[in-house]
């Protein structure tokens, strides 16, 4: 039995609830390099990363690129503006192209769900996904999890409270399948446009009403309003949002002592979060960045660990 | 994986303790500055042994040598022409390692490449004054000029044999050393 088989990472919904605790394990002993004197180790010499976003990113980018340059990998960035794609070049062939050039790992971002295990099918390197569509994005909810974890001690059992924009959200269908998988109860919070209840048949609870479930839940994971995916109103106003479902400082002293506030950034102050709660010393925004690094070492280290490339 | 039934044991469990007593005398022989030694152990057995030569150590020398965990996943260089990832354990050595003597412990000694890249690890926290290497099983066949500083056991072995370390405390059988033609 291998620990992890997997040349690439697509989604969660493939893994083992096994293969996630790995990774989980592996992200912990990977944190403990970034406190080391010289925080680099050479896993990864000689293998070159591309960092392919077809859609615009920083903090997921930039994520990846240290995490590369933690393992010793050389970086290249290809971003919308400086593809080809804007020539008319389709996906494949430009990711042919880049591994003719002996690319050993393609992160992958997209607009179209499914992009990332097209990819994985057409090539030897290994493909990670970074956000593909609405579909997932397979290392947010991993360094989620992680997060909950090192906080919290283990996910099995906790009471999860996802709010906001579950419809369009990558991250809330990657959290959703991996808090599952180990264990977890799901409560999904936001308007009914915007939490359709078939989401009921992925196996979690929904409400539209925030204030029934802030004294019971053991983690509140706020999601961004997703302005650019959003080509119809889903909800009359940013202010009604806000006063609805909005995490303001009088709903934050209703959560259990102990209640984590996580987010996976960019945050809009004031709108899905009150600006002193997102500060506060219950909130781990900045736990998940910090997190988050580690987290897709591990998702490098484990998955060139499988791909025929060094061979 | 346990030894199959064709695997000749070559040390029990009171031929172990009696030459790691051995080994602990012979560090506390070479190093008068036993204040200043870390045991740092390679992940699952090197740790075991490290262990047990700290209490060792203690009990002789009445000085509680300090005890880390140094993992050698990432710094191999064989990633992508192993068949199996092993896990990666979290490291864990003392913040401060000027001066320090670190004694590196590991189960069984054959090509260098685990202690070479245990080396390159340790060199990421600081810089120890020296290093030196102690393991259970010394069983011939470098491929890198290392040697180890002490022995528990000489094992000459042929290049087609298996040798098995077993522990009750990292894997649930009693304390052994076997080896077996593939």
């Amino acid at each position: 039995m291998s620990l992890w088989p997997h040349k690439d990472l697509i989604g969660i919904q493939e893994l083992e609830a096994s293969e996630i605790n790995t990774l989980l394990d592996t992200a912990a002993a990977f944190k403990q390099v970034g406190t080391r004197e010289i925080k680099k180790v050479p896993a990864l010499r000689g293998k070159t990363l591309v960092n392919f976003f077809v859609e615009p990113s920083t903090r997921t980018r930039t994520s990846f690129e240290l995490a590369a340059y933690r393992l010793s990998a050389d970086v290249i960035n290809i971003s919308t503006s400086t593809s080809s794609l804007t020539k008319g070049e389709t996906l494949k062939d430009t990711a042919k192209n880049l591994e003719a050039l002996h690319a050993d790992i393609i992160v992958l971002r997209h607009s179209s769900a499914g992009a990332a295990k097209f990819l994985a099918e057409r090539l030897e390197a290994s493909v990670i996904n970074a956000g593909d569509g609405s579909h997932e994005h397979p290392t947010q909810a991993l360094l989620d999890a992680f997060t909950i974890r090192e906080n919290l001690g283990a996910i099995a059992g906790l009471h999860i409270a996802i709010i906001g924009d579950i419809l369009f959200s990558r991250v809330a269908r990657s959290n959703i399948h991996l808090l599952l998988k180990l264990g977890a109860r799901i409560t999904l919070v936001g308007p009914s446009t915007l939490v359709p209840h078939y989401f009921k048949q992925m196996g979690c609870e929904i409400t539209h009403d925030i204030d029934s479930i802030l004294g019971e839940v053991d983690v509140v994971n706020l999601l961004r309003i997703q302005h650019e995916r959003q080509r119809q109103e889903y909800f009359p106003s940013l202010g009604e949002y806000t006063s609805f479902f909005g995490l303001t400082k009088k709903r934050a002293e209703k959560l259990k002592p102990g209640c984590l506030i996580m987010h996976p950034g960019p945050i809009n102050r004031g709108v899905e979060i009150d600006s002193d709660v997102a500060d506060s010393d219950r909130s781990v925004i900045l736990d998940q960045v910090t997190n988050g690094l580690a987290t897709r070492m591990a998702v490098l280290y484990l998955c060139a660990g499988r791909s025929k490339t060094g061979e | 994986m346990s030894p199959s039934p064709t695997a000749i044991q070559v040390l029990d469990p009171q031929a172990i303790e009696r030459a790691l007593r051995r080994v602990a005398h012979e560090i506390i022989e070479r190093n008068p500055d036993l204040e200043k030694i870390v045991l740092a152990g390679i992940p699952s057995r090197g740790v075991e042994i490290a262990r047990r030569l700290c209490d060792t150590i203690n009990s002789i020398g009445k000085v509680r040598p300090e005890i880390g965990i140094v993992d050698v996943s990432m710094h191999r260089d064989d990633i992508g022409r192993r068949k199996n990832i092993s896990p990666v354990e979290v490291s864990h050595l003392p913040l401060n390692l000027e001066g320090a003597t670190l004694i590196l412990v590991d189960d069984v000694l054959f090509s260098g490449r685990t202690c070479r890249a245990a080396m390159d690890a340790i060199m990421s926290f600081g810089r120890p004054s020296r290093i030196q290497l102690a393991v259970l099983v010394d069983r011939g066949h470098r491929e890198l000029p290392i040697r180890a500083d002490y022995i528990a056991k000489n094992l000459p072995t042929s290049l087609n044999q298996r040798v098995y370390v077993r522990f009750q405390n990292t894997d649930g059988t009693p304390d052994s050393v076997w080896v077996e033609k593939e």
